[in-house]
């Protein structure tokens, strides 16, 4: 890349409320990457809470939003495959002539953090030691809509000191889904269950994902079961800000 | 599942699946496999996503050009003496049976297992109606015993171990079978079974696929039952959904390569059999007679809307088998004739989205069902398109709505919304203990099973204006 290219950060209202240092250290990766990064001001949410919902007309309403306060920069990157693919859903989501090549070219240009350092800027760690062991996660939407699988692997692996274990059923879905966990509790903790189970057996210090949502599901119930496993978002640990407090830890 | 059951709610009946630890065991016993085998399958067969293309092509051609492939099939399947009888509704779809089954002069038939046949409510129609109905398939004679329906399309037994079978048959079979020796409980099932097979006057099964040109139906099963209960009798009778179509044989072998890996992880079935037409001269068997029922029941409907793509399925049961939701309750807890992803598009189109509002919603949208189908229907956009309706007709309730609308307004005016995140989250913080909200008033669905991490106390938005890039630090 000749020039550092701009880009804007989709900060995701989980990131916002839940734990800033997730966006921190998403901008920290980015300029490390040689990246511009701007935060537009106005952005609050990606509209799923709308869509999965149901109500594709205020998913519509704040696709408006995001893709106008996105379009005039060279990449979208968010710390969130779920909402990165949401975004990338838009150009299905608006029906509207007038917004549709807007929505496609927001849809091209937007990236999940892991997936952006790794495939499009060619970014490795450098100089970044944690002594621990962790398994991984894969969130479903990163997974499934953006292909993150060997990405935050491969770059994990280059943490020194980090010894990853691969957990069963990783690739299984935590029972999160945005309202569902809400919706319908019982199912989401049998589901979730099974999952903190897996994390167990591993043995691993720490739980990585990608995805603020499936870590505070996982993280409350670890806590719930009395489990020492701490959990950081992937781009936390590749910041090198996991000396600091993990999801749910006080000092946040 | 009696019938009191299916009128409890969706969430009463999860719970009682939650609640029901032999189920849970029963159903991590089966997919598990099941979800084994189909992986290892897969990876066998270096071509099986361009067999998927082909095999979506196969049933998206046909369902475009259905009124073509049906009059056809019609016209060969009449040519080769079958009769052919167009149905619309499930109700009546039974009662032509039964009427067919009471012509023929009927006391016991012989059914094997079919997925429509449950949909249209045959058994209880041939059972209201006197007729002795013996269910052939290992799986359906248990359910037949327990007095319950399928929980699965392929397994319909799933939901019952081996221990509990065995107390089945201890009741019901003479003499017992050894408790808990599978090979003896399949004998003591072989030879309840064998006299009836002999002795039924009406055969009935299902279709896996109508064969347009040259009027055959076809039939895949792993224990021989469909051939045993069709060829025998006096009478068969095959009830088919319309989308069952297919142009040639060929076209059925290449949907079937995939429906097999998908649904057991075999390369083939044990059984395919094809009928064409009744018993002929010279012929050594086979029927005298031969009924083809073919049922539309909201299936033209699909046609025309959104969950066209649906009526690809080729019910293999492998977006059950992945489904963690499934997984957790079970194909009794959804209530309608189709469990698990498919059963959650499905059951609307059939019952109504009124009657069966949860199952678009009970789905965490994680897209393993897409992934896996064989003919890649696009479940999550199509139990997406269902919420849509159900927020577009009204259905959704006026708390979700107003929240929703709430929100919406909030997100769409950024400062309004970081204005609102700066009251809120110290708000939040109140009612947490170190890092953790433990309990909080209006998120009992949360808080019942999990803590919440707390919020931070100042938002993202907030500490950047303040410290810009370099965040707190
Ligand atoms: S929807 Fe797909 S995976 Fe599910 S039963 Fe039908 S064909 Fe099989």
């Amino acid at each position: 890349m000749t020039t550092s290219p701009r880009v804007g950060l989709f900060v995701t209202c989980l990131v916002d409320a839940m734990r800033p240092q997730i966006g921190f250290a998403t901008i920290r990766l980015l300029e490390q990457a040689g990246c511009r990064v701007e935060v537009p001001r106005r952005q609050s949410c990606c509209g799923q809470p709308g869509s999965n919902s149901g109500d594709r007309r205020s998913a519509f309403r704040i696709a408006k939003t995001v893709i106008a306060a996105f379009e005039g920069y060279d990449y979208l990157v968010a710390p969130s495959g779920s909402c990165v693919g949401q975004i990338r859903s838009y150009p299905s989501l608006l029906s509207d002539p007038d917004w549709n090549g807007r929505a496609e070219d927001l849809a091209r240009k937007s990236f999940e953090i892991i997936g952006f350092l790794h495939d499009v800027m060619g970014w490795h760690p450098e100089g970044i030691r944690l002594d621990a062991t962790a398994t991984y996660h894969d969130s479903c939407s990163g997974l499934r809509e953006l292909g993150i699988e060997e990405q935050p692997r491969a770059l994990l692996a280059e943490i020194e000191g980090l010894k990853m274990r691969p957990l069963d059923g990783a690739n299984v879905c935590c029972g999160f889904g945005g309202t569902f966990c809400v919706k319908y509790p019982e199912i989401s903790t049998a589901i979730l269950s099974e999952k903190t189970g897996n994390i167990r057996q591993t043995g691993a210090d720490l739980l990585l994902a990608g995805d603020l949502g499936c870590l505070m599901n996982i993280a409350g119930r670890l806590h719930r079961e009395g489990a020492a496993t701490r959990c950081f978002h992937t781009a936390e640990v590749l910041a090198g800000m996991a000396d600091g407090p993990a999801i749910g830890e006080s000092g946040t | 599942m009696t019938a009191a059951q299916i009128r409890q709610g969706f969430r009463q009946r999860a719970t009682t699946a939650l609640n029901d630890a032999n189920l849970k065991v029963a159903i991590n016993r089966t997919t598990g496999t099941a979800e084994t085998k189909r992986a290892a399958s897969v990876g066998d067969f270096p071509e099986f996503q361009a067999a998927r293309d082909r095999a979506a092509a196969i049933k998206d051609h046909v369902i475009a050009n259905l009124d073509h492939y049906l009059a056809e099939f019609e016209r060969n399947a009449i040519a080769a003496g079958a009769h052919i009888h167009w149905v619309r509704g499930a109700s009546e779809a039974a009662s032509i049976v039964t009427r067919i089954c009471k012509d023929a002069g009927a006391k016991r038939v012989t059914r094997s297992k079919s997925m429509l046949g449950e949909e249209i409510g045959l058994p209880h129609a041939l059972d209201d109606a006197g007729i002795e109905r013996v269910e052939t398939d290992l799986a359906e004679h248990i359910i037949q015993l327990a007095g319950e329906r399928p929980s699965h399309i392929i397994w319909p037994a799933m939901h019952r171990t081996r221990e509990d079978v065995a107390v089945l048959f201890q009741k019901d079979h003479h003499p017992p079978p050894v408790a808990g020796d599978a090979a003896s409980m399949v004998a003591s099932a072989r030879n309840v079974l064998r006299g009836k097979f002999l002795s039924a006057d009406v055969g009935i099964s299902g279709a896996n696929f109508l064969v347009a040109d040259t009027g055959a139906t076809c039939t895949v099963t792993n224990e021989g039952n469909a051939e045993l209960s069709t060829t025998p009798p006096r009478v068969h009778i095959v009830t088919a959904g319309i989308e069952k179509l297919v142009p040639s044989t060929d076209h059925a072998m290449a949907l079937l390569r995939v429906l097999v890996r998908s649904a057991t992880g075999g390369e083939v079935t044990q059984y395919t059999t094809f009928h064409c037409g009744p018993k002929r001269q010279g012929d050594a068997d086979g029927p005298e007679e031969m009924h083809i029922v073919l049922v539309d029941n909201g299936r033209s409907r699909m046609l025309g809307d959104e969950f066209r793509t649906m009526l690809r399925c080729i019910r293999c049961g492998a977006c059950m088998n992945h489904c963690v939701v499934y997984r957790q309750i079970g194909g009794h807890a959804y209530g309608g004739t189709y469990p698990g992803p498919m059963g959650a598009v499905l059951t609307p189109v059939l019952d109504g989205l009124a009657k069966s509002r949860d199952l678009p919603f009970a789905c965490t949208l994680n897209g393993r069902c897409e992934e896996v189908c064989p003919v890649r229907i696009p479940l999550k956009t199509l139990l997406k398109a269902w919420r849509f309706r159900s927020w577009d007709s009204q259905q959704e309730v006026g708390a979700m709505r107003f929240g929703l609308g709430l929100w919406g307004f909030a997100a769409r005016r950024p400062r309004l919304y970081r204005f609102g995140t700066r009251i809120a989250l110290p708000l939040m913080r109140l009612f947490g203990r170190d890092g953790w909200i433990i309990r909080m008033p209006f998120d009992k669905g949360w808080t019942q099973t999990r803590d919440l991490p707390r919020p931070a106390s100042r938002s993202f938005m907030s500490q950047h204006r303040k410290y810009g890039n370099k965040g707190p630090e």
